[in-house]
């Protein structure tokens, strides 16, 4: 015979139970909404002079993103050379050398800079790039997508080579070699796999990023042939059309939309199944 | 170990310049770019404070507090950039507190192992959907659903309140809220799952033990446990909402106003900044726009150390962005 407040404990129990399962549900709806949206419109404006074509002049209709797209990458390439390097050693530092309370601050400061809205990143790069050369560019584009991926490798790459085991440094020590062979020929090596991943999941963070660019890369209707010339990048060009008045641009932002979105998810869905081993940074 | 690295190691004993050299060499590189964050953060605070000078000395504390934005006549108050970027940030934790912590709880607890995963999956892959396209869904999908379904029968079932009074547009402070509580739902959840997992199973075994059911044990052995942590799970939320930047600039109606109604459309600081920037014309309305964006770095470097601070202290797990 179970009493009633027996019977009122089962009750919350399983009431909960549910509640936290009909949040978790709730919380993948806006994924799957966004995924369908971006994949019923994009699918049905995407075609072959997307990727071939420069934008057409306000009033004709097709045309493409194709600049849009080469620029994305070119933006990248600059901000991985700024941000890889010093994202990378920063944190063989933050793992292999300093004091406890050193690597501290840095890590602290790390984090808060990860915290910095990206909007803020890009009004600091256009006070220190665009003001004095007087022109928006696509320099100033990758220094700023690389200024915010450095604090994120950098913690990424502290993780990872925390995860390798101290006697392989021991190991590598006792054998004469020196420490900073060891670190790069035996630590860095054995965490290689998930310093890259912590690379390219910051290369697809960044590559979303649009309110840095705005009055960085600026966006250019046409192809970007020297670093010093405003480039068009995904993300704004998704941005100009989205706001604009015209049903084309509306279409080829949802297209626009559908290949970022497709990047950013592959980028994102791949290292993870490639990279399930030890060594990998802590999800 | 016999790795192939390791070999080759061993291979070439002799080393191409003495040693101590390059040992010394590495340090400092590495130092020297684990320091670069400090001067990134110096380099942050010098521009905004140096590209805004004029503005601070112009109109001083009154820029805080009044409400006129007149590039024209050159008045420049951001109490409604202010006043919007903190309310669409307390609407977003107020949908995004209780549902990432919800589902963290589901996460660690409850669910089937199998589930856990895919369930995570999909999580990440929120936390990656970049900011324009869930603002085009916003402006797209999301604001004329809002417009024509979820507002009407909000005023007409709780339009005694003023905050659900007044014309409807669509675009709205709350359309903002929402959107930015979709983005910060992701990192809310991964950050509290942590930190839900970092509590010891003793702790569970001992409220088990004692005849407690599962949620029981929940809010008993774990959830008080955790409260710390997942409180600066919440803060370190807020940082990103006040950061929160395109989606929102897409759906709110960029309407610098202090109206009480949820339904009327406002601005935020991020957001002016990132309409009006490329378009200001006199020294002073630049200036202006860059102490803007030094209240928004002042808000998030305040609200994200104290995340980071409660984090630390509730014992390991870190944030990550």
């Amino acid at each position: 015979m179970e009493s009633f407040h027996h019977r009122w404990r089962k009750f919350v129990n399983a009431l909960m139970q549910v509640l936290t399962c009909a949040c978790a549900l709730l919380v993948v709806v806006p994924l799957c909404l966004v995924f369908y949206h971006v994949l019923k419109s994009g699918l049905g404006s995407v075609n072959w002079a997307f990727f071939t074509q420069l934008p057409k002049p306000v009033g004709e209709s097709g045309g493409g993103m194709a600049n849009a797209i080469v620029g994305t990458f070119e933006l990248l390439g600059l901000a991985a050379v700024i941000g890889v390097p010093v994202g990378v050693l920063g944190g063989i530092f933050l793992s292999e050398y300093g004091s406890l309370r050193l690597n501290w601050a840095i890590r602290f400061g790390a984090d808060v800079l990860n915290g910095v809205p990206s909007i803020i990143w890009g009004m600091v790069v256009y006070a220190m790039v665009v003001l004095p050369l007087k022109r928006f560019s696509a320099l100033a584009g990758g220094i700023v997508l690389g200024m915010i991926m450095i604090p994120l490798i950098m913690r990424t790459t502290e993780e990872v080579l925390r995860l390798v085991p101290n006697g392989y440094r021991e190991a590598a020590l006792a054998l004469g070699i020196a420490q900073w062979r060891t670190i790069l020929q035996i630590v860095v090596r054995t965490a290689l796999k998930g310093i890259v991943t912590g690379v390219l999941l910051a290369l697809a963070r960044v590559a979303g990023e649009t309110a840095p660019l705005l009055f960085t890369a600026f966006g250019n209707r046409f192809w970007n042939h020297h670093l010093s010339d405003p480039i068009a990048a995904l993300p704004l060009q998704i941005f100009n059309y989205a706001i604009s008045p015209y049903e084309d641009w509306h279409r080829q932002a949802w297209a626009g939309a559908l290949i970022l979105l497709l990047f950013v998810a592959v980028v994102n869905v791949g290292v993870r199944v490639l990279t399930r081993d030890k060594f990998s940074p802590r999800r | 170990m016999n790795t192939a690295a390791e070999k080759r190691v061993q291979a070439r004993p002799g080393v191409v310049f003495p040693r101590a050299i390059g040992d010394r060499l590495f340090k400092w590189v590495t130092l020297l770019m684990a320091l670069s964050v400090v001067l990134l953060i110096v380099l942050i605070g010098y521009e905004l404070a140096h590209g805004s000078a004029l503005a601070l000395r112009k109109f001083g504390w009154r820029f805080l507090t009044t409400s006129d934005w007149d590039p024209v006549n050159e008045q420049f108050g951001a109490l409604p950039f202010i006043f919007g970027t903190l309310v669409s940030s307390a609407i977003a934790l107020l949908i995004a507190a209780p549902l990432s912590i919800a589902t963290a709880v589901f996460l660690t607890e409850i669910a089937p192992y199998w589930l856990r995963q895919i369930l995570t999956i999909f999580i990440e892959l929120l936390a990656a959907v970049p900011s324009v396209i869930l603002g085009l869904w916003g402006i797209f999908v999301m604001v004329p659903w809002l417009r024509e379904h979820l507002f009407p029968w909000l005023r007409g079932s709780l339009g005694f309140l003023p905050l659900f009074k007044g014309p409807i547009y669509g675009v709205s402070m709350l359309a903002g809220g929402i959107i930015i509580a979709i983005m910060i739902l992701p990192i809310v959840t991964s950050v509290s799952r942590e930190i839900l997992r970092s509590v010891p199973g003793l702790q569970r075994e001992a409220a088990y033990a004692l005849g407690a059911t599962r949620w029981e044990v929940t809010r008993i052995a774990v959830l008080s446990y955790a409260k710390k942590g997942l409180f600066g799970a919440i803060i370190l939320g807020l940082g990103r909402a006040l950061g929160e930047t395109m989606a929102v600039t897409m759906v709110i109606g960029n309407t610098p106003q202090i109206a009480a109604s949820m339904f009327a459309p406002g601005y935020t600081l991020a957001s002016v900044v990132a309409n009006e920037f490329t378009e200001a014309t006199s020294d002073i309305y630049l200036n202006a726009l860059f102490e803007i964006g030094l209240v928004l770095l002042g808000l998030t470097v305040l609200v994200n150390a104290l995340a980071q601070l409660l984090l630390l202290t509730f014992s390991g797990p870190r944030a990550q962005a």
